[in-house]
């Protein structure tokens, strides 16, 4: 590359003009140009505006709901997916396949159908819902727990995929080692396993999390949208818009974009944090 | 070489825990759409599935998938190629705005068409005197589904891209070969398979796509329905068999979006090995 060194834009490659401009054209026209409206409506709102939409007491209450719920659903799913990581690359069995392949399921089906069926089988009435009702009392469907059930529903595939390359890349001789000095399985996994895969866990958690926090269709189903008590940010803003309350859906909106800026930096932040611990580095 | 640790009770704990977990989860829910649309006998569910409102929401999703592919795959490729054969300022801008969309929540990409194309967006009054409609008409349900897909084929094939370099598109360059040839004869065979793998994700997120959608459409009966929108209209209408008739073609595209998958990733996986 010795005579690039001058002229950085000199590259022998042609096509350059045409595939720059092919991506400016088309990013501007579907992402830049419509966010740049968000923001160019949101600075006709006053801080003073904005901050009263916001403080609403059903404003506040849907973004509680939806960061409990997101949370809740991001812990299952963190769980069980070490668990499903774990056996997809430690273990050999039967139908291991199968299960390496419907993990994608929550990607490859559309949100709407997975919404109605897990609603239907969580009602009262439904196959599973009936069960947890007659025994211990529980509703699922319409409820905090409905949501979370959908919510685990969408998260499943991040936390498997992020864990499931690292943990295939660690070399089993530390492992060996560990059992030879005398750990249990147990402080093996805490000590040399867990510290490998918590970077791919974290990333995996706020992906899913991000996710779950925007999630409309497979809730919008299975929550019953009750003001104050199964309304998340997603189904309130969809509310003002059939308001035509723009000021509103604005306002929530960007205050959802905060939110989610904060979780992806924070994921970032933590990310640098455990690389440099991993490495030794401090 | 396997450590002592993945015997015994352990290891089948595991193994059960997991497969239960997806079957309530995940294969549950599929076999109640299947067993819910035939609930009331194979007629029904063919008379709901050939149902005239049925048949065109099935049609606009198609449509609207068909776009979407066809807008990502253009801008995919320039984006792909513009970013890692040339050095230029600004290329991490560029690549973290591409990926902007997937952050966003879907009623969120409803909302910014709506501001810039709707009533009260200055662009409002030339667009009616053109008689140019685009929020609660096709038009803005195709923005929508390009907008939620817009990083699945790019992202597909950048890692591809990067890890390939310049070398030999410099060779063809030096020895006088064109940019559509050098592409097709240079690039094009090493990006195939990323590049359908890039389809198959588009594909799979373009017609389920429901929040954007929802926000755009105006759910006016056989003209903006797209199939997960018109399931939503017949649920809400206590229509069951009808909407779980409509999820089953739906639940039939995601299996073979996961068969596809699998294979690709396996066809890919095989050709990598090879070059190796």
């Amino acid at each position: 590359m010795k005579f690039r060194n001058g002229n950085k834009r000199k590259s022998i490659i042609p096509g350059f003009g045409l595939s720059f401009g092919v991506t400016i054209t088309i990013l501007s026209l579907v992402v830049l140009i419509p966010l740049c409206s968000l923001v160019v409506f949101a600075s006709r709102l006053s801080p003073a505006e904005f901050l009263n939409i916001i403080m609403r007491p059903r404003v506040m209450a849907s973004f509680w709901i939806s960061l409990s719920t997101a949370l809740a659903a991001s812990l299952v799913n963190a769980v069980m997916g070490i668990i499903l990581a774990w056996v997809l690359v430690r273990y050999e069995f039967p139908g291991k396949r199968f299960i390496d392949g419907i993990i994608e399921l929550p990607f490859a089906l559309p949100t709407a159908v997975a919404g109605i069926s897990l609603t239907h089988l969580t009602t009262t009435n439904g196959w599973v819902g009936k069960v947890f009702y007659d025994l211990f009392g529980i509703r699922i469907a319409y409820s905090w727990l409905g949501i979370t059930v959908a919510l685990v529903f969408i998260g499943i595939p991040f936390v498997v995929r992020s864990i499931q390359p690292v943990l295939e890349k660690i070399d089993s001789q530390y492992e060996e080692a560990a059992m030879i000095l005398g750990a249990d399985s147990a402080t093996t996994f805490r000590k040399v396993i867990f510290p490998e895969i918590l970077p791919a866990l974290i990333s995996g958690f706020t992906l899913a999390f991000a996710r779950c926090i925007g999630e409309y269709g497979s809730v919008v189903f299975i929550a019953g949208n009750t003001p104050y008590k199964t309304e998340i940010v997603p189904l309130l803003i969809m509310a003002e818009l059939q308001e035509f309350d723009y000021a509103a859906a604005t306002s929530i909106a960007l205050a959802m974009l905060a939110i989610a800026f904060i979780i992806l930096s924070a994921n970032a932040i933590l990310q640098s944090i455990a690389s440099r611990r991993i490495s030794g580095l401090n | 070489m396997e450590p002592q640790t993945n015997s015994g009770p352990l290891k089948w704990t595991l193994i059960t825990a997991s497969a239960v977990f997806l079957s309530v989860f995940l294969l549950l829910p599929l076999a109640y759409i299947v067993a819910t649309a035939l609930r009331q006998g194979m007629d029904a569910y063919l008379a709901a599935i050939t149902d005239k409102y049925t048949c065109k929401a099935a049609w606009l999703t198609i449509q609207a998938t068909l776009w979407a592919v066809a807008v990502n795959t253009v801008f995919g490729i320039a984006a792909a190629w513009c970013l890692t054969k040339f050095a230029f300022r600004g290329k991490k801008i560029i690549s973290t705005c591409i990926d902007l969309p997937v952050t966003v929540s879907p009623i969120i990409a409803g909302l910014i068409y709506l501001l810039t194309f709707g009533r009260q967006s200055f662009l409002y009054p030339y667009l009616d005197s053109w008689n140019i409609k685009i929020i609660f008409a096709v038009p803005g349900i195709v923005l929508a589904t390009i907008f939620v897909t817009f990083p699945f084929i790019s992202r597909e094939l950048l890692p591809v891209l990067t890890a390939q370099g310049t070398d030999e598109e410099e060779a063809a360059a030096l020895m006088g070969a064109g940019a559509f040839t050098i592409f097709r004869k240079v690039t094009l065979p090493h990006i195939k398979w990323a590049l359908l793998y890039g389809v198959v994700l588009c594909t799979a997120r373009a017609m389920g796509e429901f929040g954007a959608v929802s926000v755009l459409s105006g759910h006016l009966w056989g003209k903006t329905n797209t199939l997960p929108l018109y399931i939503e209209l017949l649920y809400q209408g206590y229509d069951f068999t009808g909407a779980f008739a409509a999820s089953s073609l739906l639940v039939v595209m995601a299996i073979i979006i996961l068969a596809l998958r699998l294979w690709l990733e396996r066809r890919g996986s095989k050709e990598l090995d090879i070059r190796k």
